[in-house]
């Protein structure tokens, strides 16, 4: 335990005192969310869970140095088995728990499930790293969220190609953000641990890192199981926010989506990562008010509507990723230099 | 990807026979078989084709281009303009669209290479990785905003032709494109191994530092990498949409990802290898979208790939090479 010059608390250890602060602030949040428009309740909602697939996934990517492109499949096992949870056991088992104040053991209990549900794909998953690294990884990881749509796609019972519809809203911001906060400071306190030195060990140099007798598969596993577990609960969180879900939603463009957030905020950089995932989230919500409203800019008749911004949105977004990997490859939000970007690494 | 591309044109679907448990005739099974074998080669072919630009840039340069898919696909544009504008379907035409499309997608993949990449040597390879997947993501939004994202409809450059031989039904697309795509692999044979850029680029793929010691120029010889393996993707992009028969600026995210699983199957960096796999893949993955688990057909590539690394990672052909620390 590191002693601070000004502890907080006696009695209980500092960052714990932080998750407990983002837990009551969460609470505080769901409150007035009542008072809150219910777009905006939506987008800070999805900021949220876009915290928790960032962040869990920068565990993988960044601090494990593990390039892992399936991270929506692991979303996708999440939000099936968490539905699957609320819509089909929960009712059969448990009728008490679906109705007043039931909900509120249910629905965590079956965001831990569909969390225990990716952590067992992460594992699956896992296991083929131990042999993989880099760009061969990427595509295997890749593959196993194929693989995990086209399973969904013939399910028959979960929806199967038309998805799960009707699943009940149980997603509230004080469960997203109580969740993001959990996420947040597990990932941190795993990396900050002396446990979790091995997992930079294993980023910096995997060869080194063994030969010093680090178990490097041991710590590649985990890393994809806790990561895999916090996307499975985001998944739920996702599932039960927008009340269907469709195996074309967790597609490729999805893991994209999070493993730019992780770049933009710099890999293993989790204060940068959550601020990108926050900018991201908002950024396209932004540009489509911007599409909408007129502006009139004197000369420059054809610009008046932003209309344009709406239509190359994408191609702004994916060019942001080139021109950011070929100035900034350490990610916007990185000022310490970590020297671990070796020639030919 | 949201159109999960089966080989078959909906028309082709609907003309299939239906899957029958029953006990078939000997030689009813016979001939099903060899049907199916044949369309399974002519899509190996084409997978083919894409597998080796994928696996000669993994050769000189070691990474994965994932924007290969999307010169593919742009590649089957180019295609579908030239053919547009010609007057009538023949053979002379047709090679005209391919040659033409071929060399508007070495020209791209060159300028790729010297725009994204080139500025990237000897950054980690994550980088150049993330930069490939920015790549790849451009090309498909330019491709939805300059294109359109409908499909469209792809001409028939070649003129048709459906022969009848001993019960098999062989359309004259599928000729052209196995002969297009052996002849496409024997001159890239000719070239890797008998030319003096041939050789240059294995001595690159072999040793960089080396090669450019002895006076190899690696940055021209990595250009002239990127605009072969771009035009026979361009070739395999419009052999592709004659027998797709529709092109979208996503359509080429699936196909690059088998034909990426087929260099591996065969060894990435390994130009038959490369061949090999890319016929392996097509023909199991049409067996199994003739079988009642048509619907896994997409998964199928990705079980294959999963399996090939976990039991022989190098691949069938390639050589496993030891890590020096």
């Amino acid at each position: 335990m590191r002693t601070s010059p000004f502890p907080i608390s006696p009695v209980i250890p500092r960052s714990q005192v932080v998750l407990l602060s983002a837990i009551a602030i969460a609470g505080l949040l769901a409150a007035c969310a009542s008072r809150i428009d219910d777009y905006f309740a939506l987008i800070i909602s999805n900021i949220g869970i876009n915290i928790i697939l960032a962040v869990s996934l920068n565990l993988i990517n960044g601090y494990t140095g593990q390039f892992s492109l399936g991270h929506a499949g692991f979303m996708a096992v999440g939000a099936y088995t968490a539905a699957a949870i609320t819509m089909f056991a929960g009712p059969k088992f448990a009728p008490a728990l679906t109705q007043g104040a039931g909900i509120h053991v249910l629905f965590p209990l079956a965001l831990v499930g569909g969390g225990l549900a990716a952590a067992l794909a992460g594992m699956l998953v896992g296991a083929p790293s131990l042999r993989l690294k880099g760009d061969y990884l990427a595509i295997v990881t890749l593959g196993f969220g194929e693989i995990i749509r086209v399973i969904f796609r013939n399910v028959d019972s979960l929806g199967g190609a038309l998805g799960l519809n009707g699943i009940p809203a149980y997603t509230n911001l004080f469960w997203v953000y109580a969740f993001a906060a959990l996420t947040v400071y597990v990932v941190v306190s795993l990396v900050n641990s002396t446990y979790g030195r091995g997992f930079l060990a294993v980023h910096d140099d995997e060869i080194a890192a063994e030969a010093m007798g680090i178990n490097t598969t041991h710590y590649k596993i985990t890393a994809f199981v806790v990561g895999a577990f916090f996307a499975g609960v985001a998944g739920g969180l996702y599932g039960h926010s927008i009340l269907t879900i469709a195996p074309t939603g967790f597609d490729f463009m999805r893991s994209i989506e999070i493993v730019v957030m992780v770049i933009l905020g710099g890999m293993g950089n989790t204060t940068g990562v959550i601020i990108a995932a926050v900018l991201l989230t908002l950024l396209p919500e932004g540009l489509r008010m911007l599409a909408g409203a007129p502006v009139s800019l004197p000369f420059s008749a054809p610009f008046n509507n932003l209309k344009w911004i709406a239509e190359t949105r994408m191609i702004i977004y994916s060019l942001l990723v080139i021109v950011l990997m070929l100035a900034r490859p350490q990610g916007m939000f990185s000022w310490t230099k970590r020297t671990a970007t070796k020639p030919g690494s | 990807m949201a159109s999960a591309a089966p080989f078959a044109s909906p028309r082709e679907l609907s003309e299939r026979p239906v899957y029958q448990p029953s006990t078939p005739q000997l030689s009813t099974l016979l001939t099903e078989f060899l049907q199916q074998l044949i369309n399974g080669l002519s899509l190996g072919a084409i997978y083919a084709l894409i597998a080796l630009g994928y696996t000669m840039v993994y050769g000189v340069l070691r990474f994965i281009n994932f924007a290969h898919s999307d010169v593919f696909m742009v590649g089957s544009f180019a295609g579908f303009y030239i053919g547009r504008g010609m007057p009538k379907e023949s053979f002379a035409t047709g090679f005209l669209a391919l040659a033409g499309a071929m060399v508007v997608c070495a020209l791209l993949g060159v300028t790729i290479e010297r725009l994204a990449y080139r500025p990237l040597r000897n950054r980690s390879k994550l980088t150049v990785l993330i930069t490939a997947i920015g790549v790849s993501l451009l090309l498909e939004n330019l491709g939805q905003f300059i294109f359109g994202a409908a499909p469209k409809a792809f001409p028939t450059l070649f003129p048709v032709h459906t022969f009848n031989v001993a019960g098999l039904v062989i359309g004259s697309n599928q000729i052209v494109v196995l002969v297009v795509a052996l002849a496409l692999l024997g001159a890239l044979q000719y070239i890797v191994l008998r030319t003096k850029v041939g050789t240059a680029m294995r001595a690159v793929s072999f040793n960089p530092q080396a090669a450019s010691l002895v006076g190899i120029n690696n940055d021209r010889i990595i250009s002239f990498t990127f605009a072969l393996g771009s035009a026979l993707a361009a070739a395999g992009g419009i052999l592709y949409s004659l027998n797709y028969q529709a092109i979208d600026p996503l359509m080429g995210v699936l196909p690059g990802l088998k034909a990426f699983v087929a260099a591996v199957l065969g060894g990435i960096g390994n130009i038959p290898g490369a061949a090999l796999g890319g016929l392996l893949i097509g023909v199991i993955e049409t067996f199994v979208n003739g079988s009642r688990f048509s619907t896994f057909t997409d998964a199928i590539a990705f079980a294959i790939l999963i399996g090939i690394l976990l039991f022989r990672p190098a691949g069938l052909l390639g050589k496993l090479q030891v890590e020096k620390v």
